[in-house]
């Protein structure tokens, strides 16, 4: 196990690399100038004199590899560069809003499990009843909303129209309701869907009929084998959703005012504040990378046949 | 004797009801489509003039869909964004779809080093949020339809050209493509006459089913502020612009929004009965 995981882990490295060299490129292509953008930002008149003085300071007249090397050493001592808006160092600036953002999805992803998978269960032995078929309508449509829709409408009913809640999320267990059954609609559609589809092929298989016939009882086959069998395809969906996730994270932050890392990636944007910008997308996108390095981990402990390639 | 009529079996009746079906959803999708073409030309209002006398009309005979905070025919607007909102999801996926097949069937028939960098490349960016690498790109380029466009094809095109791929490497193994090469075609008249027609079907199953997906992050991008400027009439842009007063003219929101749910849904089921179809004349 723990050879597997530090091999994984090693080859990780290049993964990260490149995505810093992705995320570096994009700012440097990035149209403006990044001085300027700092110095009207901070307001005041800009002078020709004060724009070269100030991309001077910044490093700005070095070479593109050299101002490369330059970031992704400040990284690795955990400097992400400083806001253009306020001076502060993005990397605090970022955790705090990181920490949040992790509350509202590590909530949102533990609450669709735990709604989708039983569903899903239900509606595969239930195959065609009247449950399933309002299921199977609801996920479809659950499916196909924009996040934005199903945000605006939780906001319409529980904070317009009942005045449950209040229309900015305070960061409490309240504020947090709201925003997290946002994002956790379209995933109990897709997990309950998938759930379903598993349970039902793993249920069509010939050991199942084996196990029937030697009169093993329905619960003990359904929970022992069946949902065990059926795990590593859950596993995959839960995971390939965090990409979907993170993304959906950027416009329910955004609607509900939840100050979270998609939240500021947004303003950051409006303000031109690149390093922000910056440091945002390479949080999320490391995020991701160890998000997919857990779930190839947890694929090895249910299987352990599965090795390195 | 009579000649007795030659019964369906259960299978050849369902496949039969698949394809019914499949042309159905055919009928709806190609309606939508004409719709959208025709109904920028029969608006019952214009969509970008301002009513100071009518802002923010609940829906009535005169304003079906109500009016919004400018005062405009929320429903013009709506009919006025259709042909943006669903060409340029059309346009996409067609433009990744063309891209990525390219990259593909080229990686997956030559294979080698020039596969391995590009399979390496889509690794990275499969390995990136899409929708946080599509609204840095866009919030870098600015807020325009095509930026926008360009922000989601960034990363669109990986899949299709796995796909491709994997399709190109399957295909190029079998018998007759080296009895092609025996007989001296070229490889681009093998890719050409024979890899691609043999995998244009299934890729273009796969790029159906990615319509209603496609619609959605050109959506969700435009309601964050990074697609059409306004006023320029866009389903997602529209809900942007009239979320500020969500409280005061819920129907300006929700008009455009239920407009998006569901031409997704059906592009959805459109897609699915066509997988549907596929895999039924497989079996």
């Amino acid at each position: 196990m723990l050879k597997y995981a530090l091999k994984r882990i090693i080859k990780l490295i290049p993964v990260l690399l490149a995505i810093t060299l992705l995320v570096f490129t994009l700012m440097y292509l990035t149209p403006g100038d990044p001085a300027l953008a700092k110095l009207t930002s901070q307001g005041g008149t800009v002078t020709p004199e004060l724009l070269a003085e100030e991309r001077h300071a910044m490093g700005l007249d070095r070479p593109f590899f050299v101002r490369y090397v330059d970031w992704v050493l400040n990284i690795l001592k955990g400097d992400l560069g400083t806001s253009y808006s306020d001076d502060q160092p993005v990397a605090s600036k970022l955790m705090k809003a990181l920490s949040r953002t992790l509350a509202l999805a590590a909530a949102s992803t533990l609450f669709s499990v735990v709604i989708a998978i039983p569903i899903g269960v239900y509606t595969a032995i239930r195959k065609d009843s009247l449950f399933d078929n309002i299921v199977r309508i609801l996920t479809f449509t659950g499916n196909a909303m924009p996040n934005f829709l199903i945000a605006l409408l939780l906001m319409f009913l529980f904070c317009i129209k009942i005045k449950a809640f209040p229309v900015v999320a305070t960061t409490n267990l309240k504020g947090m309701f709201l925003p997290t059954l946002a994002l956790s609609i379209p995933m109990i559609s897709k997990f309950a869907r998938q759930t379903r589809a598993d349970v039902m092929s793993q249920l069509s298989e010939e050991y199942v009929i084996g196990m029937h016939a030697r009169g093993i009882k329905e619960r003990t086959i359904l929970f022992k084998n069946v949902l065990h069998n059926a795990l590593g395809s859950i596993i995959t969906i839960v995971s390939l959703q965090v990409r979907v996730l993170i993304g959906g994270s950027v416009v329910t932050e955004m609607i509900f005012r939840w100050p979270g890392i998609g939240n500021m990636m947004m303003t950051s944007i409006t303000a031109r504040d690149y390093p922000v910008v910056q440091g945002a997308v390479l949080i999320l996108s490391t995020l991701q990378v160890l998000v997919n390095l857990v779930t190839d981990l947890s694929y090895y402990i249910i299987d352990k046949r599965i090795s390195l390639e | 004797m009579k000649k007795e009529k030659p019964k369906l079996t259960r299978s050849q009746l369902k496949k039969l009801k698949i394809k019914r079906r499949t042309q159905i959803w055919g009928v709806v999708v190609t309606l939508v489509l004409l719709l959208s073409l025709i109904a920028p030309y029969c608006l019952p209002h214009d969509p970008l003039a301002t009513n100071a006398q009518a802002m923010r009309q609940a829906p009535s005979p005169e304003h079906p869909f109500g009016t919004d905070n400018l005062g405009r025919d929320v429903l013009s607007r709506l009919l006025a964004g259709a042909r943006t909102s669903i060409f340029a999801t059309i346009m996409l996926v067609i433009i990744s779809f063309m891209i990525g097949t390219f990259i593909g069937v080229i990686c997956g028939y030559y294979g080698g080093k020039l596969d391995d960098l590009v399979m390496r490349f889509t690794d990275i960016l499969l390995s990136v949020p899409q929708l946080v690498l599509a609204i840095a790109v866009a919030g870098m380029l600015g807020g325009s339809l095509v930026n926008t466009m360009i922000a989601i094809g960034v990363t669109s095109w990986t899949s299709y050209a796995r796909l491709a791929r994997s399709h190109a490497m399957r295909i190029r193994q079998l018998p007759f493509i080296n009895a092609c090469r025996l007989t001296g075609s070229s490889d681009a008249n093998i890719i050409m006459h024979h890899v691609v027609p043999n995998l244009i079907g299934p890729m273009l199953v796969n790029a159906t089913m990615e319509i209603g997906s496609t619609m959605l992050s050109i959506a969700g991008l435009s309601f964050l502020g990074l697609g059409v400027a306004p006023p320029t009439p866009e389903w997602g842009s529209m809900v942007s612009e009239s979320r500020s007063y969500l409280q005061l003219a819920p129907w300006a929101v929700f008009a455009p929004a239920l407009a998006i749910l569901i031409t997704v849904m059906l592009f959805n089921y459109f897609g699915e009965s066509v997988c549907d179809l596929a895999n039924s004349k497989e079996a």
